[in-house]
Protein backbone atom coordinates (compact mmCIF):
# COMPACT_ATOMS: atom_id res chain seq x y z
CA UNK A 1 0.00 0.00 0.00
CA UNK A 2 1.29 3.47 -0.91
CA UNK A 3 -0.36 6.31 -0.02
CA UNK A 4 1.80 8.46 -3.09
CA UNK A 5 2.85 5.67 -5.24
CA UNK A 6 4.11 7.56 -8.13
CA UNK A 7 6.66 9.62 -5.83
CA UNK A 8 7.29 7.04 -3.52
CA UNK A 9 8.54 4.08 -6.49
CA UNK A 10 9.97 7.25 -8.67
CA UNK A 11 12.85 5.77 -10.99
CA UNK A 12 15.86 7.28 -8.57
CA UNK A 13 16.86 9.10 -11.67
CA UNK A 14 13.79 11.07 -11.68
CA UNK A 15 13.81 11.61 -8.35
CA UNK A 16 17.04 12.96 -8.17
CA UNK A 17 16.17 15.31 -11.13
CA UNK A 18 12.92 16.24 -8.86
CA UNK A 19 15.11 16.96 -5.86
CA UNK A 20 17.99 19.09 -8.00
CA UNK A 21 15.18 21.21 -8.98
CA UNK A 22 13.67 21.76 -5.79
CA UNK A 23 17.37 22.32 -4.26
CA UNK A 24 17.76 24.84 -6.76
CA UNK A 25 14.47 26.45 -5.98
CA UNK A 26 14.62 26.48 -2.33
CA UNK A 27 18.76 27.98 -2.07
CA UNK A 28 17.46 30.63 -4.55
CA UNK A 29 14.56 31.76 -2.34
CA UNK A 30 16.83 31.23 1.14
CA UNK A 31 19.24 33.27 -0.80
CA UNK A 32 17.18 36.28 -2.01
CA UNK A 33 14.47 36.41 1.28
CA UNK A 34 16.52 35.39 4.37
CA UNK A 35 19.38 37.85 5.08
CA UNK A 36 21.33 34.69 7.05
CA UNK A 37 21.57 32.58 4.21
CA UNK A 38 22.53 36.07 1.67
CA UNK A 39 25.03 36.68 4.48
CA UNK A 40 26.58 32.97 4.60
CA UNK A 41 27.16 32.20 1.51
CA UNK A 42 28.10 35.49 0.14
CA UNK A 43 31.34 35.20 2.60
CA UNK A 44 31.11 31.52 1.50
CA UNK A 45 31.51 32.97 -2.04
CA UNK A 46 29.11 30.48 -3.22
CA UNK A 47 25.43 31.12 -5.09
CA UNK A 48 22.56 29.91 -6.02
CA UNK A 49 23.49 29.88 -9.90
CA UNK A 50 26.27 27.40 -8.42
CA UNK A 51 24.37 24.45 -7.47
CA UNK A 52 24.32 22.72 -11.20
CA UNK A 53 24.13 19.28 -9.72
CA UNK A 54 22.81 17.72 -6.94
CA UNK A 55 26.64 17.16 -5.70
CA UNK A 56 26.92 21.22 -5.51
CA UNK A 57 25.37 20.96 -2.09
CA UNK A 58 28.36 20.30 -0.57
CA UNK A 59 29.49 23.98 -1.65
CA UNK A 60 27.33 25.11 0.97
CA UNK A 61 27.60 25.70 4.35
CA UNK A 62 25.96 23.60 7.04
CA UNK A 63 23.63 25.17 9.34
CA UNK A 64 23.80 24.15 13.46
CA UNK A 65 21.45 24.32 16.37
CA UNK A 66 23.21 27.53 17.32
CA UNK A 67 22.68 29.37 13.96
CA UNK A 68 19.02 28.41 14.76
CA UNK A 69 19.21 29.80 18.04
CA UNK A 70 20.89 32.96 17.39
CA UNK A 71 17.86 33.62 14.51
CA UNK A 72 15.66 33.05 17.71
CA UNK A 73 12.73 33.89 16.93
CA UNK A 74 11.49 34.76 13.28
CA UNK A 75 15.27 35.22 11.87
CA UNK A 76 14.91 32.12 8.93
CA UNK A 77 11.78 32.54 8.13
CA UNK A 78 11.52 33.21 4.10
CA UNK A 79 7.68 34.87 4.32
CA UNK A 80 5.46 37.21 5.95
CA UNK A 81 4.66 36.71 9.53
CA UNK A 82 0.13 36.71 7.98
CA UNK A 83 1.15 33.93 5.52
CA UNK A 84 2.87 31.61 9.23
CA UNK A 85 -0.23 29.49 10.13
CA UNK A 86 1.69 27.64 12.94
CA UNK A 87 4.86 27.77 14.77
CA UNK A 88 6.53 25.15 17.10
CA UNK A 89 9.80 24.70 19.17
CA UNK A 90 11.83 22.79 20.32
CA UNK A 91 12.14 20.83 24.06
CA UNK A 92 15.95 21.49 24.25
CA UNK A 93 16.81 24.21 26.90
CA UNK A 94 19.75 25.40 26.50
CA UNK A 95 19.66 29.15 26.40
CA UNK A 96 16.83 30.15 23.30
CA UNK A 97 14.60 27.16 22.19
CA UNK A 98 14.90 26.40 18.07
CA UNK A 99 11.53 28.02 16.53
CA UNK A 100 10.00 26.46 13.55
CA UNK A 101 7.24 28.51 11.45
CA UNK A 102 4.97 26.65 9.10
CA UNK A 103 2.66 28.54 6.18
CA UNK A 104 0.03 26.37 5.44
CA UNK A 105 1.72 24.42 2.31
CA UNK A 106 4.21 23.71 5.06
CA UNK A 107 1.43 22.11 7.20
CA UNK A 108 -0.40 20.03 4.29
CA UNK A 109 3.55 18.66 3.05
CA UNK A 110 3.88 17.97 6.88
CA UNK A 111 0.61 15.92 6.95
CA UNK A 112 1.84 14.02 3.57
CA UNK A 113 4.71 12.60 4.79
CA UNK A 114 3.28 11.25 7.71
CA UNK A 115 0.56 10.01 5.76
CA UNK A 116 2.88 7.86 3.59
CA UNK A 117 4.79 6.63 7.07
CA UNK A 118 0.86 5.86 8.37
CA UNK A 119 0.40 4.37 5.35
CA UNK A 120 2.63 2.05 5.81
CA UNK A 121 2.01 1.18 8.62
CA UNK A 122 -1.59 -0.04 7.01
CA UNK A 123 -3.19 2.98 9.10
CA UNK A 124 -6.03 4.01 6.67
CA UNK A 125 -9.76 5.66 6.92
CA UNK A 126 -11.05 2.53 8.88
CA UNK A 127 -8.38 2.68 11.76
CA UNK A 128 -8.82 4.96 15.35
CA UNK A 129 -5.29 6.49 15.85
CA UNK A 130 -4.48 6.85 19.67
CA UNK A 131 -1.71 9.99 19.67
CA UNK A 132 0.02 9.56 23.25
CA UNK A 133 2.97 12.53 21.81
CA UNK A 134 2.60 15.71 23.78
CA UNK A 135 -0.25 18.22 22.02
CA UNK A 136 1.53 21.41 21.99
CA UNK A 137 4.93 23.04 20.79
CA UNK A 138 6.55 19.69 21.19
CA UNK A 139 6.00 18.36 17.09
CA UNK A 140 5.15 14.86 17.66
CA UNK A 141 1.74 15.68 18.85
CA UNK A 142 0.38 18.15 15.98
CA UNK A 143 3.16 16.24 12.99
CA UNK A 144 0.94 13.04 14.10
CA UNK A 145 -2.12 14.50 13.91
CA UNK A 146 -2.12 16.44 10.97
CA UNK A 147 -0.97 13.00 9.16
CA UNK A 148 -3.44 11.26 10.11
CA UNK A 149 -6.57 13.70 8.93
CA UNK A 150 -4.98 13.39 6.33
CA UNK A 151 -5.30 9.45 5.50
CA UNK A 152 -8.95 9.55 6.83
CA UNK A 153 -8.13 7.85 10.00
CA UNK A 154 -10.25 8.65 13.85
CA UNK A 155 -7.17 11.05 16.05
CA UNK A 156 -7.84 10.30 19.89
CA UNK A 157 -5.33 13.22 20.58
CA UNK A 158 -5.23 12.14 24.27
CA UNK A 159 -1.57 13.57 24.53
CA UNK A 160 0.61 11.88 27.20
CA UNK A 161 0.35 10.71 30.69
CA UNK A 162 -3.35 9.31 31.97
CA UNK A 163 -2.16 5.96 31.84
CA UNK A 164 -4.89 4.26 32.96
CA UNK A 165 -7.42 6.35 30.99
CA UNK A 166 -5.07 5.68 27.80
CA UNK A 167 -5.81 1.92 28.64
CA UNK A 168 -9.54 2.33 29.23
CA UNK A 169 -9.49 4.50 25.57
CA UNK A 170 -7.91 2.24 24.01
CA UNK A 171 -10.16 -0.48 25.15
CA UNK A 172 -13.64 1.08 25.11
CA UNK A 173 -12.89 2.84 21.82
CA UNK A 174 -11.43 0.01 19.87
CA UNK A 175 -8.28 2.30 19.24
CA UNK A 176 -6.24 0.14 16.04
CA UNK A 177 -3.00 2.40 15.89
CA UNK A 178 -1.02 3.76 18.88
CA UNK A 179 1.25 6.30 18.89
CA UNK A 180 4.39 6.50 21.19
CA UNK A 181 7.68 6.75 22.84
CA UNK A 182 9.35 3.13 22.96
CA UNK A 183 9.60 3.44 27.19
CA UNK A 184 6.06 4.93 27.56
CA UNK A 185 4.73 2.11 25.51
CA UNK A 186 6.37 -0.39 27.26
CA UNK A 187 5.00 1.05 31.18
CA UNK A 188 1.49 1.72 28.86
CA UNK A 189 1.47 -2.31 28.40
CA UNK A 190 2.50 -3.43 32.18
CA UNK A 191 0.10 -1.46 33.67
CA UNK A 192 -2.41 -2.88 31.04
CA UNK A 193 -1.63 -5.86 32.17
CA UNK A 194 -0.70 -4.83 35.76
CA UNK A 195 -5.01 -3.86 35.63
CA UNK A 196 -5.55 -7.48 34.47
CA UNK A 197 -6.33 -6.32 30.21
CA UNK A 198 -3.45 -8.18 27.89
CA UNK A 199 -2.62 -5.51 25.65
CA UNK A 200 -2.49 -8.64 22.74
CA UNK A 201 -6.72 -8.59 23.29
CA UNK A 202 -7.34 -4.96 22.22
CA UNK A 203 -7.59 -4.60 18.43
CA UNK A 204 -4.10 -3.00 17.96
CA UNK A 205 -2.65 -3.79 14.69
CA UNK A 206 0.13 -1.03 14.17
CA UNK A 207 2.47 1.09 16.25
CA UNK A 208 4.19 3.93 15.28
CA UNK A 209 7.36 5.23 18.06
CA UNK A 210 9.97 7.49 17.91
CA UNK A 211 11.35 10.65 19.55
CA UNK A 212 14.26 8.85 21.94
CA UNK A 213 16.73 6.35 21.24
CA UNK A 214 15.61 2.54 21.28
CA UNK A 215 17.24 -0.99 20.35
CA UNK A 216 16.03 -3.94 18.62
CA UNK A 217 15.30 -5.42 21.99
CA UNK A 218 13.02 -3.05 22.98
CA UNK A 219 11.21 -2.68 19.56
CA UNK A 220 10.63 -7.12 20.09
CA UNK A 221 9.77 -6.24 23.51
CA UNK A 222 6.68 -3.66 22.35
CA UNK A 223 5.88 -6.25 20.03
CA UNK A 224 5.75 -8.61 22.15
CA UNK A 225 3.57 -6.85 24.50
CA UNK A 226 0.42 -5.63 22.19
CA UNK A 227 0.98 -8.80 19.70
CA UNK A 228 1.73 -6.18 16.75
CA UNK A 229 4.20 -4.57 14.59
CA UNK A 230 6.04 -1.12 15.34
CA UNK A 231 7.60 1.13 13.47
CA UNK A 232 10.07 3.59 13.61
CA UNK A 233 9.51 7.47 13.09
CA UNK A 234 12.19 9.96 13.17
CA UNK A 235 12.10 13.57 12.71
CA UNK A 236 13.30 16.85 14.00
CA UNK A 237 11.57 19.94 15.00
CA UNK A 238 14.21 22.22 13.17
CA UNK A 239 13.01 20.40 9.37
CA UNK A 240 9.67 20.08 10.41
CA UNK A 241 8.85 17.80 12.95
CA UNK A 242 8.39 13.67 12.66
CA UNK A 243 8.42 11.96 9.48
CA UNK A 244 11.15 12.52 7.61
CA UNK A 245 11.89 8.83 8.08
CA UNK A 246 9.30 6.45 8.67
CA UNK A 247 9.68 2.74 8.86
CA UNK A 248 7.61 0.45 6.16
CA UNK A 249 6.75 -3.13 6.54
CA UNK A 250 10.08 -4.50 5.74
CA UNK A 251 10.64 -2.78 8.74
CA UNK A 252 14.43 -2.91 7.40
CA UNK A 253 15.34 0.98 7.70
CA UNK A 254 13.45 4.12 7.36
CA UNK A 255 12.31 5.80 4.40
CA UNK A 256 13.59 9.31 3.75
CA UNK A 257 11.14 11.32 2.02
CA UNK A 258 13.26 11.94 -0.35
CA UNK A 259 11.08 14.83 -2.21
CA UNK A 260 11.01 16.62 0.47
CA UNK A 261 14.09 16.47 2.71
CA UNK A 262 17.71 15.88 0.74
CA UNK A 263 19.51 13.73 3.49
CA UNK A 264 23.40 13.43 3.00
CA UNK A 265 25.83 11.44 5.80
CA UNK A 266 28.64 13.18 6.53
CA UNK A 267 32.20 12.18 8.65
CA UNK A 268 31.24 14.29 11.76
CA UNK A 269 34.83 15.57 12.14
CA UNK A 270 36.74 16.32 8.82
CA UNK A 271 33.09 17.43 7.27
CA UNK A 272 32.98 15.66 4.14
CA UNK A 273 30.33 13.58 2.76
CA UNK A 274 30.94 10.07 2.77
CA UNK A 275 27.81 8.30 0.97
CA UNK A 276 26.28 5.07 1.26
CA UNK A 277 26.69 2.20 3.71
CA UNK A 278 29.47 3.86 6.06
CA UNK A 279 28.25 5.08 9.27
CA UNK A 280 28.08 9.00 10.11
CA UNK A 281 26.26 12.07 10.66
CA UNK A 282 22.57 12.84 8.91
CA UNK A 283 22.27 15.90 7.67
CA UNK A 284 19.28 17.57 6.05
CA UNK A 285 17.92 19.97 3.49
CA UNK A 286 14.26 20.84 3.04
CA UNK A 287 13.47 20.49 -0.24
CA UNK A 288 9.72 21.67 0.11
CA UNK A 289 9.12 24.41 2.56
CA UNK A 290 7.98 28.25 2.10
CA UNK A 291 8.06 29.01 5.79
CA UNK A 292 11.54 28.47 7.16
CA UNK A 293 14.42 26.20 4.45
CA UNK A 294 16.40 24.54 6.09
CA UNK A 295 19.36 24.02 4.28
CA UNK A 296 22.54 21.24 5.07
CA UNK A 297 21.61 21.20 8.89
CA UNK A 298 23.89 19.15 11.07
CA UNK A 299 21.64 16.59 13.17
CA UNK A 300 23.93 15.51 15.25
CA UNK A 301 22.58 12.12 14.70
CA UNK A 302 24.74 8.83 13.60
CA UNK A 303 23.11 6.46 11.07
CA UNK A 304 24.05 5.01 7.76
CA UNK A 305 22.30 5.44 4.10
CA UNK A 306 20.96 2.90 1.55
CA UNK A 307 19.67 3.89 -1.96
CA UNK A 308 19.37 0.09 -2.39
CA UNK A 309 15.52 -0.47 -3.85
CA UNK A 310 13.44 -1.23 -0.01
CA UNK A 311 11.80 -4.93 -0.56
CA UNK A 312 8.17 -2.71 -0.18
CA UNK A 313 8.72 -1.11 -3.48
CA UNK A 314 10.16 2.38 -2.36
CA UNK A 315 12.84 3.97 -4.35
CA UNK A 316 13.02 6.32 -1.89
CA UNK A 317 16.71 5.82 0.61
CA UNK A 318 16.42 4.75 4.05
CA UNK A 319 18.56 5.41 7.48
CA UNK A 320 19.41 2.72 10.11
CA UNK A 321 17.84 3.76 13.46
CA UNK A 322 19.81 6.40 14.86
CA UNK A 323 22.82 4.45 17.03
CA UNK A 324 24.26 7.48 18.57
CA UNK A 325 24.92 11.62 18.66
CA UNK A 326 28.24 13.23 17.51
CA UNK A 327 27.83 15.36 20.05
CA UNK A 328 27.20 14.54 23.84
CA UNK A 329 23.64 15.30 23.80
CA UNK A 330 21.53 12.34 25.78
CA UNK A 331 17.84 11.89 25.73
CA UNK A 332 15.86 10.79 29.01
CA UNK A 333 12.38 11.03 29.17
CA UNK A 334 12.20 12.45 25.12
CA UNK A 335 13.87 15.07 26.44
CA UNK A 336 17.25 16.96 24.53
CA UNK A 337 19.60 17.09 27.51
CA UNK A 338 23.18 18.82 27.02
CA UNK A 339 26.05 18.10 29.86
CA UNK A 340 26.73 21.67 29.50
CA UNK A 341 23.43 22.46 30.34
CA UNK A 342 24.13 20.23 33.82
CA UNK A 343 27.57 22.31 34.30
CA UNK A 344 25.60 25.53 33.94
CA UNK A 345 23.00 24.40 36.81
CA UNK A 346 25.66 23.12 39.13
CA UNK A 347 27.78 26.66 38.62
CA UNK A 348 24.38 28.45 39.59
CA UNK A 349 25.18 26.55 43.14
CA UNK A 350 28.70 27.12 43.58
CA UNK A 351 31.53 29.30 42.50
CA UNK A 352 33.34 27.08 41.17
CA UNK A 353 32.68 24.29 38.62
CA UNK A 354 32.44 20.56 40.01
CA UNK A 355 33.52 17.61 38.70
CA UNK A 356 30.27 15.78 38.00
CA UNK A 357 29.09 12.75 36.48
CA UNK A 358 25.40 11.61 34.66
CA UNK A 359 24.33 8.20 35.01
CA UNK A 360 21.07 7.51 32.99
CA UNK A 361 19.26 4.14 33.88
CA UNK A 362 16.26 2.91 33.31
CA UNK A 363 15.51 0.64 35.90
CA UNK A 364 12.11 -0.48 34.80
CA UNK A 365 10.99 0.75 31.78
CA UNK A 366 11.32 4.47 32.57
CA UNK A 367 14.66 6.53 32.88
CA UNK A 368 16.34 7.81 35.32
CA UNK A 369 18.87 10.06 35.96
CA UNK A 370 21.31 10.56 38.79
CA UNK A 371 23.91 14.01 38.71
CA UNK A 372 26.90 12.69 41.30
CA UNK A 373 28.82 15.82 42.33
CA UNK A 374 32.00 15.95 43.81
CA UNK A 375 31.92 18.29 46.97
CA UNK A 376 34.43 20.87 47.77
CA UNK A 377 35.01 23.78 49.38
CA UNK A 378 32.48 25.87 48.77
CA UNK A 379 29.64 23.29 48.81
CA UNK A 380 30.46 21.79 52.15
CA UNK A 381 29.47 22.81 55.19
CA UNK A 382 29.20 21.40 58.97
CA UNK A 383 26.08 20.51 58.91
CA UNK A 384 23.61 17.45 57.56
CA UNK A 385 21.00 20.43 57.41
CA UNK A 386 22.71 22.56 55.09
CA UNK A 387 24.42 19.91 52.86
CA UNK A 388 20.63 18.29 52.44
CA UNK A 389 20.20 22.27 50.93
CA UNK A 390 23.28 22.13 48.88
CA UNK A 391 21.63 18.60 47.06
CA UNK A 392 18.27 20.53 46.76
CA UNK A 393 19.70 23.42 45.33
CA UNK A 394 21.52 21.41 42.80
CA UNK A 395 18.68 19.77 41.85
CA UNK A 396 16.13 22.71 41.64
CA UNK A 397 18.56 23.95 39.30
CA UNK A 398 19.47 21.07 37.25
CA UNK A 399 15.22 21.18 36.85
CA UNK A 400 15.52 24.90 36.31
CA UNK A 401 17.86 24.21 33.21
CA UNK A 402 16.78 21.07 31.68
CA UNK A 403 13.21 19.96 32.75
CA UNK A 404 13.88 16.87 34.15
CA UNK A 405 13.93 16.05 37.87
CA UNK A 406 16.97 14.34 39.08
CA UNK A 407 18.52 12.66 41.75
CA UNK A 408 21.74 14.22 43.02
CA UNK A 409 24.53 12.37 45.20
CA UNK A 410 27.50 13.97 46.66
CA UNK A 411 30.68 12.77 46.57
CA UNK A 412 33.91 12.54 48.27
CA UNK A 413 36.63 14.96 45.85
CA UNK A 414 38.55 12.87 43.38
CA UNK A 415 36.38 9.65 43.67
CA UNK A 416 35.05 10.32 40.21
CA UNK A 417 36.99 9.20 37.08
CA UNK A 418 39.29 11.92 35.62
CA UNK A 419 39.83 11.35 31.51
CA UNK A 420 42.71 13.01 29.71
CA UNK A 421 41.09 15.51 27.22
CA UNK A 422 37.55 15.78 26.37
CA UNK A 423 35.98 14.82 29.96
CA UNK A 424 33.39 11.62 29.76
CA UNK A 425 30.24 12.90 31.70
CA UNK A 426 27.69 10.56 30.76
CA UNK A 427 27.27 6.89 31.57
CA UNK A 428 24.12 5.67 29.81
CA UNK A 429 23.75 2.23 31.44
CA UNK A 430 20.45 1.84 29.29
CA UNK A 431 22.08 -0.05 26.52
CA UNK A 432 20.02 1.75 23.61
CA UNK A 433 22.94 1.95 21.03
CA UNK B 1 38.67 28.52 74.12
CA UNK B 2 37.39 27.75 71.24
CA UNK B 3 38.19 24.39 69.95
CA UNK B 4 38.72 23.62 66.52
CA UNK B 5 36.95 20.59 65.10
CA UNK B 6 37.70 18.91 61.97
CA UNK B 7 34.52 18.20 59.95
CA UNK B 8 35.04 15.79 57.20
CA UNK B 9 32.51 15.15 54.54
CA UNK B 10 32.38 11.20 53.78
CA UNK B 11 29.94 8.83 51.28
CA UNK B 12 27.96 6.73 53.27
CA UNK B 13 29.13 3.45 52.12
CA UNK B 14 31.02 0.12 53.46
CA UNK B 15 34.57 0.97 54.67
CA UNK B 16 34.43 4.95 54.28
CA UNK B 17 35.29 5.56 57.91
CA UNK B 18 37.94 3.31 57.81
CA UNK B 19 40.30 5.86 55.62
CA UNK B 20 40.46 9.03 57.13
CA UNK B 21 41.34 7.36 60.57
CA UNK B 22 44.03 4.94 59.23
CA UNK B 23 45.61 8.30 57.42
CA UNK B 24 45.07 10.11 61.26
CA UNK B 25 46.93 7.20 62.70
CA UNK B 26 49.81 7.57 60.27
CA UNK B 27 49.95 11.55 61.01
CA UNK B 28 50.30 10.57 64.38
CA UNK B 29 47.30 12.47 65.32
CA UNK B 30 45.30 11.24 68.32
CA UNK B 31 41.42 11.26 68.41
CA UNK B 32 39.83 12.92 71.79
CA UNK B 33 36.47 12.50 70.61
CA UNK B 34 34.41 11.66 67.61
CA UNK B 35 30.39 12.18 66.66
CA UNK B 36 29.53 11.13 63.20
CA UNK B 37 26.08 12.72 61.41
CA UNK B 38 25.10 10.84 58.72
CA UNK B 39 22.16 10.56 55.72
CA UNK B 40 21.65 8.02 53.76
CA UNK B 41 23.93 9.09 51.22
CA UNK B 42 26.40 10.68 52.99
CA UNK B 43 27.76 11.96 56.49
CA UNK B 44 30.32 14.11 58.69
CA UNK B 45 32.80 12.67 60.64
CA UNK B 46 33.31 15.14 63.63
CA UNK B 47 36.79 14.83 64.99
CA UNK B 48 38.37 16.72 67.88
CA UNK B 49 41.39 15.40 67.81
CA UNK B 50 45.18 16.58 69.53
CA UNK B 51 46.63 18.81 66.79
CA UNK B 52 43.69 19.66 64.28
CA UNK B 53 45.84 21.90 61.80
CA UNK B 54 48.22 18.72 61.33
CA UNK B 55 45.02 16.52 60.74
CA UNK B 56 43.81 18.37 58.21
CA UNK B 57 46.77 18.89 56.54
CA UNK B 58 47.15 14.80 56.47
CA UNK B 59 43.55 14.42 55.84
CA UNK B 60 43.97 17.08 52.24
CA UNK B 61 47.02 15.57 51.07
CA UNK B 62 45.08 12.11 50.93
CA UNK B 63 42.36 14.03 49.31
CA UNK B 64 39.38 14.25 51.88
CA UNK B 65 37.17 17.08 51.85
CA UNK B 66 37.79 18.75 55.85
CA UNK B 67 37.17 22.06 57.50
CA UNK B 68 37.64 23.12 60.83
CA UNK B 69 35.34 24.51 62.73
CA UNK B 70 34.98 26.47 66.20
CA UNK B 71 32.85 24.56 68.73
CA UNK B 72 33.23 24.72 72.21
CA UNK B 73 33.57 22.07 75.66
CA UNK B 74 31.82 23.01 78.44
CA UNK B 75 32.26 21.06 81.75
CA UNK B 76 29.54 19.23 83.38
CA UNK B 77 28.82 16.73 85.88
CA UNK B 78 28.77 13.00 85.26
CA UNK B 79 26.10 12.29 87.56
CA UNK B 80 22.54 11.69 86.27
CA UNK B 81 20.91 15.41 85.43
CA UNK B 82 24.27 16.48 84.30
CA UNK B 83 23.92 17.28 80.98
CA UNK B 84 20.16 18.91 81.29
CA UNK B 85 21.46 21.26 83.72
CA UNK B 86 23.29 22.63 81.01
CA UNK B 87 20.84 22.52 78.06
CA UNK B 88 18.04 23.85 80.51
CA UNK B 89 20.50 27.15 80.96
CA UNK B 90 21.03 27.09 76.52
CA UNK B 91 17.48 26.83 76.08
CA UNK B 92 16.36 29.16 78.87
CA UNK B 93 18.40 31.67 76.56
CA UNK B 94 16.96 30.88 73.20
CA UNK B 95 20.16 29.72 71.77
CA UNK B 96 19.53 27.20 68.75
CA UNK B 97 22.34 24.37 69.10
CA UNK B 98 23.57 22.67 65.61
CA UNK B 99 24.72 19.69 67.37
CA UNK B 100 26.32 17.79 70.32
CA UNK B 101 28.34 15.38 71.80
CA UNK B 102 30.30 14.30 75.22
CA UNK B 103 32.73 12.14 76.36
CA UNK B 104 34.73 11.61 79.66
CA UNK B 105 38.20 11.98 80.65
CA UNK B 106 40.48 11.36 83.65
CA UNK B 107 38.55 13.98 86.17
CA UNK B 108 36.50 11.49 88.06
CA UNK B 109 32.63 12.86 88.30
CA UNK B 110 33.34 15.27 85.47
CA UNK B 111 32.64 15.01 82.02
CA UNK B 112 33.28 17.13 79.01
CA UNK B 113 30.31 18.44 76.59
CA UNK B 114 31.12 19.38 72.94
CA UNK B 115 28.62 21.58 71.59
CA UNK B 116 27.78 23.89 68.61
CA UNK B 117 26.03 26.92 67.34
CA UNK B 118 25.27 29.36 65.09
CA UNK B 119 25.38 31.69 67.74
CA UNK B 120 28.69 30.72 69.41
CA UNK B 121 29.88 33.68 71.35
CA UNK B 122 26.14 34.02 72.66
CA UNK B 123 26.63 30.25 73.44
CA UNK B 124 29.16 31.04 75.51
CA UNK B 125 28.31 34.03 77.60
CA UNK B 126 25.52 32.52 78.02
CA UNK B 127 27.57 29.45 79.81
CA UNK B 128 29.72 31.58 81.84
CA UNK B 129 26.82 33.64 82.93
CA UNK B 130 25.53 30.58 84.98
CA UNK B 131 29.12 29.84 86.17
CA UNK B 132 29.16 26.95 83.75
CA UNK B 133 32.99 26.17 83.02
CA UNK B 134 34.35 26.56 79.95
CA UNK B 135 37.28 24.15 79.08
CA UNK B 136 40.20 25.59 77.54
CA UNK B 137 41.02 24.45 73.85
CA UNK B 138 44.28 23.73 74.67
CA UNK B 139 43.56 21.27 77.88
CA UNK B 140 41.01 19.48 75.36
CA UNK B 141 43.90 18.99 72.80
CA UNK B 142 46.22 17.83 75.48
CA UNK B 143 44.19 15.44 77.55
Amino acid sequence: MFWNEKIETMPREDLEELQLKKLQETVKRAFNKIPYYNQKYSEAEVFPEDIETLKDIEKLPFITKDDLRESYPFGLFAVDIKDIKEIHSSSGTTGKPVVSGYTEKDLDTWAETIARGLTMMGIGEEDILQNTHGYGMFTGGFGVHYGCHKVGATIIPISTGQTRRQIEIMSDFGTTGLIFTPSYGIHLGEVALEDGIDPKDLRIKAIGFGAEGWTEEIRHRVEEIFGTKAYNIYGLTELMGPGVGIECEAQNGLHIAEDIYYPEIIDPNTEKVIGAEKSGELVLTNLEREGMPVIRFRTKDLTRITYEKCDCGRTHARISRITGRSDDMIKVKGVAIFPSQIEKALLKVGDVEPHYMIIVTRPGTLDEIEVKVEASQDIFFDGVKEMMNIQEKIGKSIENETGIRVKVTLVEPKTLPRFEGKAKRVIDKRNLH
Amino acid sequence: MKIKQLSIFLQNRMGSLSKPLEVLSEADVNIKAMCMADTSEFGILRLVVDNPEKGKEALEENNFLVKLTEIIGVEMNDTPGGLTSVLKVIKDHEIDLEYLYAFTHEKVGKAILLLHADKLDNLVEALQDNDMVIVPADEVYNL
